[in-house]
């Protein structure tokens, strides 16, 4: 298939295949992300969405029987090059997971976790940093008063608000979001889709989401995957009201899911 | 539906029969268990006097107590547990955290699984070859080797489980920030397994408490106060052994006595140990 790229691409996927042990779970993917605009991933359990957002920022390299093969290129730099410094490319590329996670330590420490990886901030600076990173993700208000209290004693969705503004705090070019509210009550859920709306004018976003009515909410650019494929990659308005492929349509009218 | 009523009076049979076995296997176990338990404090409780931690182990037929058995076991206990945790700890972090790939972790794992139930005795005759033979005297700190090789496999197993119990989203949330290796286990992994490890800790401690045999070829005994580590210790185990064994009676109320101190401090430190994990596991 050829390359569909969109304008101002951040990232481009070229011939893209990921292997667990002998399964083949990727099958030559090639798409790309625009820059500043959330792209999502849809289709059915299994099709491969996570995986493909977890090669964006090789997290499948922690585990030994993983490999990826082809092309990721952000800002036409190569990542998946093995001279590619991991950790550099982890701090350019921030992620969210399904489950919160806060780290056993304050509010505080967990946001300023990040920075002080690569960044040497004056006290006054990381204070400033961590207040600017729980206004983004709006907790801010919530936690002012309790920044030394552990991060795991916050509800479902200030958890993940934290996770969140642990992500954003060390400023990262792509935030990738992998199917980040699907473990909160709507509320929550309503929060942190306002809060993406918001994130994208700062940071290129891409979101697996397994809520197709989500995907349309919020996104500029979906991706539909199928058992590893991809099928089909457009704006969201033209995906959804007039998809190109029978297959996307029928998986969006909900003839199989 | 049709429910044969001679299955459904079989199978409530069986039912009750099983119950009652487990309950008798339970009740046999317990039976022995509180028959020791009220053996211990019917004799120990009458001899612990405060004298018992005043004064030393007395020559036979006078009275006296347990004051060096007791600071000697407790400096070897310490001892042996401040070598021993460092070189546990370490070690489980390395099986957990750095040794998916490769032969070492798998190995290292089958020798401590051996090391782990070999008989202490064993451990006492080979730190008595290594060193005690060599220097020739018994001394406090071979006991306290001869304890903290008791430890390592211990506090190895536990520690490489609780890190296991960490769940990987942990991880791969502090990798995705870049975060290298060593900063992801000192930081977070090893910290969100903390009660677990001290838990660990602790059951080793109530471990070596109890060994005689390793101090038997290690530290020995010593009649008098010894605070030196270099000269030979005494201890509550090798003590109670000696007296219990004696004809003398006040030798052999000063024996039950410490027999009680030592239970009682080993099932404080497993109550310990149960309330820590509780509570942290109640906190996530």
């Amino acid at each position: 298939m050829d390359i569909e790229i969109v304008a101002n691409p951040k990232m481009i996927i070229k011939n893209l295949n990921f292997y667990y042990g002998n399964y083949r779970a990727l099958n030559d993917i090639n798409l790309s992300i625009a820059e500043k605009m959330v792209t999502a991933f849809i289709g059915p359990s299994g099709c491969g969405k996570s995986t493909l957002l977890r090669t964006f920022n090789r997290m499948y390299q922690l585990y030994p029987k993983q490999k990826a093969t082809g092309e990721v290129l952000l800002d036409g730099k190569n990542i998946l090059d093995p001279k590619q410094d991991l950790n550099m490319l982890r701090a350019k590329i921030g992620m969210v997971f399904q489950k919160p996670t806060p780290f056993p330590m304050s509010i505080y420490d967990n946001i300023a976790f990040g920075v002080k990886l690569y960044e040497n901030l004056s006290k006054h600076d990381m204070e400033a940093r961590v207040e600017w990173a729980l206004r983004k993700a709006a907790l801010w208000n919530e936690v002012k008063d309790k920044l030394k209290q552990s991060g795991t004693g916050l509800s479902g969705g200030q958890q993940q608000r934290l996770c969140i503004a642990r992500a954003i705090a060390v400023k990262p070019q792509v935030l990738l979001l992998d199917e980040p509210t699907s473990a909160l009550d709507p509320i929550s859920t309503a929060h942190i889709e306002k809060l993406i709306d918001e994130l994208k004018e700062d940071f290129t976003i891409v979101i697996v989401t397994h809520n197709m009515q989500q995907a349309a909410r919020i996104s500029d650019y979906t991706a539909y995957m199928y058992l590893g494929d991809l099928i089909e990659l457009g704006e969201t308005s033209n995906v959804f009201t007039n998809p190109k492929r029978k297959e996307t349509e029928d998986y969006i009218t909900g003839r199989f899911g | 539906m049709n429910i044969l009523p001679s299955l459904y009076t079989r199978r409530r049979i069986i039912n009750a029969a099983g119950l009652s076995v487990s309950v008798l296997a339970m009740l046999f176990g317990l039976f022995w268990l509180c028959w020791i338990l009220f053996t211990l404090l019917d004799h120990g409780l009458p001899s612990l006097v405060p004298a018992v931690f005043t004064q030393m182990t007395p020559p036979p037929g006078n009275s006296g107590g347990l004051l060096n058995a007791i600071a000697g076991s407790l400096m070897m206990t310490v001892v042996g547990t401040l070598i021993g945790t460092p070189i546990g700890i370490l070690a489980g972090t390395y099986l957990a955290e750095f040794g998916q790939r490769g032969w070492m972790a798998p190995v290292t794992r089958f020798i401590n699984d051996v090391l782990l139930s070999a008989p202490s005795i064993v451990i006492g005759l080979f730190v008595y070859e290594m060193y005690v033979v060599r220097v020739r005297h018994f001394s406090g700190w071979a006991g306290a080797f001869a304890l903290a090789i008791l430890v390592i496999p211990v506090v190895i197993r536990t520690t490489e489980n609780m890190l296991r119990l960490v769940p990987s989203t942990l991880r791969e949330a502090a990798a995705a920030l870049g975060a290298p290796q060593w900063k992801v286990v000192n930081f977070v992994t090893l910290r969100a397994a903390r009660a677990g490890i001290i838990t660990g800790v602790l059951l080793a401690v109530a471990r070596i408490s109890g060994e005689t045999a390793p101090l038997l070829f290690t530290s020995l005994n010593n009649q008098f106060w010894s605070s030196n580590m270099d000269q030979p210790m005494a201890n509550l185990p090798v003590v109670i052994f000696q007296f219990a064994m004696s004809p003398y009676e006040d030798w052999q109320k000063l024996a039950w006595a410490g027999a009680l101190l030592i239970t009682v401090s080993v099932l404080t430190l497993n109550i310990m140990a149960r309330v820590l994990f509780r509570q942290s596991a109640t906190t996530h």
